[in-house]
């Protein structure tokens, strides 16, 4: 399996990616980590005139503390991310939704901006993206605009990220202390995309929920946030029938597509599941 | 027609260089236009890991990395593990603990073992497990590999 053929572009700086997506045109494709993109090449899914690789950008790279929030380079690695101290120590839903992403050869390379952009609702960072109340900087031949990713996941493979722009940071802002995280995802072997999966961030005050973060991955067209069991949820208790109900009405959302992986009224119930276990696991970590 | 590219890599230490399409593929480059076909072609699809080889000190699947990618990389392959004529201890402890049946994914699990214990010289039965995830062996259900790393572990931890 080879890809259709390509001219191959490497330029070194955002600036001359820019410039040259913008020379390119609609023909050319950003490469990342081509874990997503080379395999849908090969198969001929995709077939771009042109790949213009970010791989040798370096000011793309890396993870840093800046005032109030994280922010982390689109081309960091799923790899970077899992063996980060710094994202361990104060967003560790990140590292624990990285090591639930395809196997360590594709962790190596796949990277966090290209997870994001790549609009696959079966990715997993969308889903933590939301959790997190994360935001993106675009960049494009006018500069930076910054969107919420509350929002940036339009449809199946369409986010807001315009043609000649491209993703170049995410900025997480620093969760509050004491708060609870989860990544529940359930997948049939290693590698696999999730069956469902959900991303819980939660903040308690005393025994009631203070606020709570959903998001449900798999589990629709885009990644969906599950406002309803959110506001649910505010100012209640987490025991069974709160996380019944929460559960339900994360459910209630769900429109998943069939497939090798079940049909929709299993992959309904395992949201559901995902979610109750997400919210146990967050809640046992919480300290309000 | 898409522009052929010269690209220039180390692969097992010497400089090699390959004028490439940019959509030829690492493996086929590896296999086909530099004579190393210890890394082998499984699923070509990135899932079941024969293909691995360490590039730039990662484990990559070659049949997911364009060729063009990896100017001035340096690559090892499973024929680059073995120095002066001595087999790797990966590679004797594969062979003492009858790490392998059929053989056909023996070069990618060694080569990424490899990295696994530069990262994490000292890893347990679990890390063991989660570190050779994304390697696929249809024969041996995984026992006397996973022996094998870990016999292949305290030699390299000894000889310090």
């Amino acid at each position: 399996m080879i890809p259709a053929g390509f001219d191959y572009h490497a330029p070194r700086s955002v600036a001359d990616a820019v410039k040259l997506l913008g020379e390119l045109g609609p023909e050319a494709k950003l490469l990342a980590g081509g874990h997503s993109l080379l395999p849908m090449m090969k198969l001929r899914f995709a077939e771009p005139g042109h790949l213009v690789d970010l791989g040798r950008i370096a000011e793309l790279r890396g993870i840093s503390e800046a005032g109030k929030e994280i922010r982390i380079g689109a081309m960091t690695t799923e790899h970077e991310l899992l063996r980060s101290k710094l994202l361990a120590e104060k967003v560790p839903l990140l590292v624990e939704g990285a090591g639930w992403i395809a196997d360590p050869q594709v962790r190596y390379k796949g990277t966090i901006g290209g997870d994001i952009s790549h609009g696959d609702p079966a990715n997993d960072q969308p889903a933590l993206m939301l959790a997190l109340e994360a935001s993106f900087v675009l960049t494009g031949p006018k500069g930076e605009r910054v969107v919420k990713a509350d929002g940036y996941f339009l449809g199946l493979y369409s986010t807001q990220l315009a043609e000649d722009e491209i993703l170049t940071q995410i900025r997480i802002p620093l969760p509050a202390p004491g708060s609870g995280w989860s990544y529940q995802k359930l997948k049939r072997k290693t590698g696999d995309f999730a069956t469902a999966a959900t991303a819980v961030m939660l903040q308690m005050k005393g025994k009631s929920v203070a606020s709570v973060a959903i998001a449900l991955t798999n589990a629709g067209p885009t990644v969906l946030k599950a406002r309803d069991a959110e506001a649910y949820l505010k100012g209640k208790a987490i025991d069974d029938a709160s996380l019944n109900e929460a559960a339900r009405l994360a459910m209630k959302i769900c429109q998943p597509t069939p497939d090798q992986r079940g049909d929709a009224e299993y992959k309904v119930a395992m949201c559901g599941e995902m979610t109750r276990r997400a919210l146990q696991a967050a809640h046992a970590r919480a300290k309000g | 027609m898409a522009t052929a590219k010269k690209v220039s890599f180390k692969l097992n230490g010497k400089p090699v260089e390959v004028t490439v399409e940019p959509r030829e593929l690492l493996i086929h480059s590896l296999r086909e236009r530099l004579a190393h076909t210890g890394p082998h072609i499984g699923c070509e699809t990135s899932h079941c890991g024969a293909c691995t080889v360490d590039l730039n000190e990662m484990s990559v699947k070659a049949c997911t990395v364009l060729t063009v990618q990896c100017e001035g990389a340096e690559i090892t392959t499973i024929e680059g593990l073995e120095q002066g004529g001595a087999l790797h201890a990966l590679q004797q402890a594969f062979h003492e603990e009858h790490g392998l049946q059929c053989g056909y994914c023996t070069p990618g699990m060694i080569t990424r073992a490899y990295r696994l214990l530069k990262e994490n010289p000292n890893p347990s039965e679990q890390d063991i497990r989660s570190g050779i995830s994304g390697n696929l062996c249809r024969c041996t259900g995984y026992q006397n590999i996973v022996k094998a790393v870990q016999s292949a572990a305290k030699k390299l931890a000894a000889a310090g």
